[in-house]
């Protein structure tokens, strides 16, 4: 049922699946665009070993920028890098970039179209212990919203080194979200990634509804269409990695094909993927719709694991969205 | 960037009478803008468009220019005034400030109008993004060397924006860094919006405070052509430091009602107001001088 055109880990399905966390793709994609083009700098604000910046400074030295505890100076320095030329990778945790200079990324970075890259490390609940303070569930609607933004969201550390590589190559401000924990790796060195096109990774014949998801939620989305078709339900799982711009033409291809759609995201559902999601359903072809994420609360401390059941992200949630939206067809 | 003798002084200082001029034209036709600001930068923005800035008006993208960051956009009437005056587009452009799809924003915009460095409006990053080009620069030489043709780096901000902390995140790291090119230029006008800035929030003593990160500081009068001039010549023989000029001016200086007046900050003048002050700044003539002269 898996769609063979991924070219997905064979292990998948598998308890002993492999785990990366996204930020570790992140580090690696860094350095290998630093390798291939030598515009390309990284600056961080006092979080090189948590951002893996570190694996890039460690090689260029020179090419780096310790900012300090100072994320709204980060967003502007880049700019007046961009400015002459460089192509900074600016990096902290979410929350603080693009969660406090969020103004500094909108005037210096998009308004000025900057080409500037935003890396926003332990976004989502599943950050853990540090609680809410450190738990961004609002970055992709507080990107997403700016003009010219293109916001990708990874789903593992293999897909973050290479959105990573593919944000350097492209001209203009992206932000790319990455997790904190070590999370399944579904994608292969094979698989195929390209911004701007999301992919299908689970496509039975005739799926009853399409879960779309994106980051790391796309391994909760593919376990729980596993367990369903273990009850009779088929649906199919679409990784919609970048959330802008949207491939409005797969999206609307996969409900129009499933007839329902259910949504899944580490972050808050007013104003996130699903929402980008239900903008392009609305107006090209409106089918019922359930929302798995957030509801409009802050995160907490916990486990990454008891904070996406606590925060009703789990497997058991989506299968439930889903039998729900069946319900409305 | 060389001395001024008294012919280029007289020259300049008619000049930034007809800058004045035109900013109080503008700002009558657009019906909104700030005055107090622009009209008191008029003497250093003519003293750099008009003579210390290395840049080509007919080439505003020629690599090798000067870069000036203006931090403090709201102020952009002057700005405008002068790249006009010195050639970057046509005087008449100048009365479609603030209208629509005028290339001459309320708040300047990088990409509408060939010659502006950045964006800018919303207050304390100018200084950041001008911190930002100085390193882009200097990893032009992987040992962090001169540049082979150094580009000397202004950045002009208000004083009032002094307030906002990512100035202070800039500076600090400017302390650190060094860049010798990072050329600072405070308008220090005592005023922002809502008052006297000793009043809304004491910025002095502003001197110390940045020497205390590690920045040269030089105080000039800002209406006298020579201190702007010579101050940057000194900002430049200095290596091992960034430079602030804290240049001192008189918010709405050259016209009478308007001079000192924090209420100017903000607002254009009505029909009336602005025939005073055409009135009165054609009568002065080259006659603008330094309060300390």
């Amino acid at each position: 049922m898996l769609n063979e055109n991924q070219k997905l880990n064979p292990k998948l399905l598998d308890k002993d699946v492999e785990q990366a966390p996204l930020r570790q793709g992140y580090g690696e994609g860094l350095l290998q665009a630093g390798k291939e083009d030598e515009n390309v700098v990284a600056l961080c604000a006092d979080l090189t070993g948590s951002t893996k910046t570190a694996i890039f400074s460690k090689v260029f030295p020179e090419r780096f920028v310790q900012m300090g505890i100072g994320e709204q100076s980060m967003a502007s320095v880049a700019s007046g890098m961009a400015a002459m030329g460089k192509v900074p990778f600016i990096a902290s945790y979410a929350m603080f970039s693009p969660g406090r200079n969020w103004e500094q990324i909108r005037t210096t970075i998009c308004y000025n179209n900057s080409n500037v890259k935003i890396a926003g490390a332990h976004a989502g609940v599943s950050v853990g212990p540090d609680g809410g303070t450190h738990e961004a569930v609002e970055d992709i609607a507080i990107t997403r919203v700016i003009p010219r933004m293109t916001v990708v969201v990874p789903c593992d550390a293999i897909e973050s080194r290479k959105a990573t590589i593919a944000a350097a190559k492209m001209i203009g401000p992206v932000y790319l979200r990455f997790a904190r924990e070590a999370t399944p790796i579904m994608t292969t060195e094979e698989s195929p990634f390209e911004i701007g096109k999301a992919n299908l990774l689970r496509n039975p014949e005739t799926p009853q509804a399409v879960i779309v998801a994106c980051g790391p939620m796309v391994y909760n989305a593919l376990m729980a269409a596993e367990e369903l078709s273990k009850e009779g339900i088929e649906v199919s799982v679409l990784n919609n990695h970048t959330i802008k711009p949207m491939d409005e033409k797969t999206v609307v291809e996969t409900a129009k094909k499933a007839g329902a759609v259910v949504t899944v995201e580490e972050h808050q559902v007013k104003g996130g993927m699903g929402s980008a999601v239900a903008e392009v359903l609305a107006k090209n072809n409106p089918v019922p719709m359930e929302f798995v994420g957030v509801q409009d609360r802050f995160g907490e401390s916990g486990t990454p694991e008891e904070l996406i059941e606590h925060f009703g992200i789990g497997i058991s949630h989506i299968k439930e969205a889903v039998k729900k939206v069946l319900e409305r067809k | 960037m060389s001395h001024l003798d008294d012919t280029k002084i007289k020259e300049l200082e008619e000049t930034a009478n007809k800058i004045r001029q035109s900013v109080i034209e503008m700002l009558l036709e657009a019906g909104s803008g700030h005055s107090a600001g622009s009209l008191g930068m008029a003497d250093v923005f003519t003293a750099f468009y008009f003579h210390i800035l290395n840049h080509d008006p007919k080439n505003p993208d020629w690599p090798e220019r000067d870069r000036l960051i203006l931090s403090n956009g709201h102020i952009c009437p002057v700005l405008y005034a002068a790249m006009a005056h010195s050639g970057y587009f046509p005087v008449e452009e100048l009365k479609t400030l603030r209208k629509l799809d005028s290339r001459l924003q309320g708040h300047p915009h990088r990409e509408w109008l060939p010659g502006l460095e950045t964006s800018s409006g919303p207050l304390g990053s100018g200084l950041s993004q001008a911190l930002g080009m100085a390193l882009a620069m200097r990893m032009e030489k992987k040992d962090g060397s001169v540049p082979d043709k150094p580009r000397w780096i202004y950045c002009f901000m208000g004083d009032g924006e002094t307030n906002c902390g990512q100035v202070w995140e800039a500076v600090m790291m400017a302390g650190r860094e060094k860049p010798f090119n990072l050329i600072g230029i405070i308008d220090r006008n005592n005023i922002q919006i809502d008052g006297f800035t000793e009043d809304i929030m004491p910025l002095d003593p502003l001197v110390e405070k940045f020497e205390s990160f590690g920045w040269h500081v030089l105080e000039i009068d800002g209406h006298n052509f020579e201190e702007i001039n010579d101050a940057v010549n000194k900002a430049k023989t200095v290596f091992e430091k960034p430079t602030m000029i804290i240049a001192r001016t008189i918010p709405g200086k050259g016209v009478d009602f308007m001079e000192r007046e924090f209420s100017w900050h903000g607002i254009p003048p009505n029909k009336e107001q602005a025939e005073k002050a055409l009135h009165e700044l054609r009568t002065l003539g080259g006659k603008i001088k330094g309060e300390h002269e």
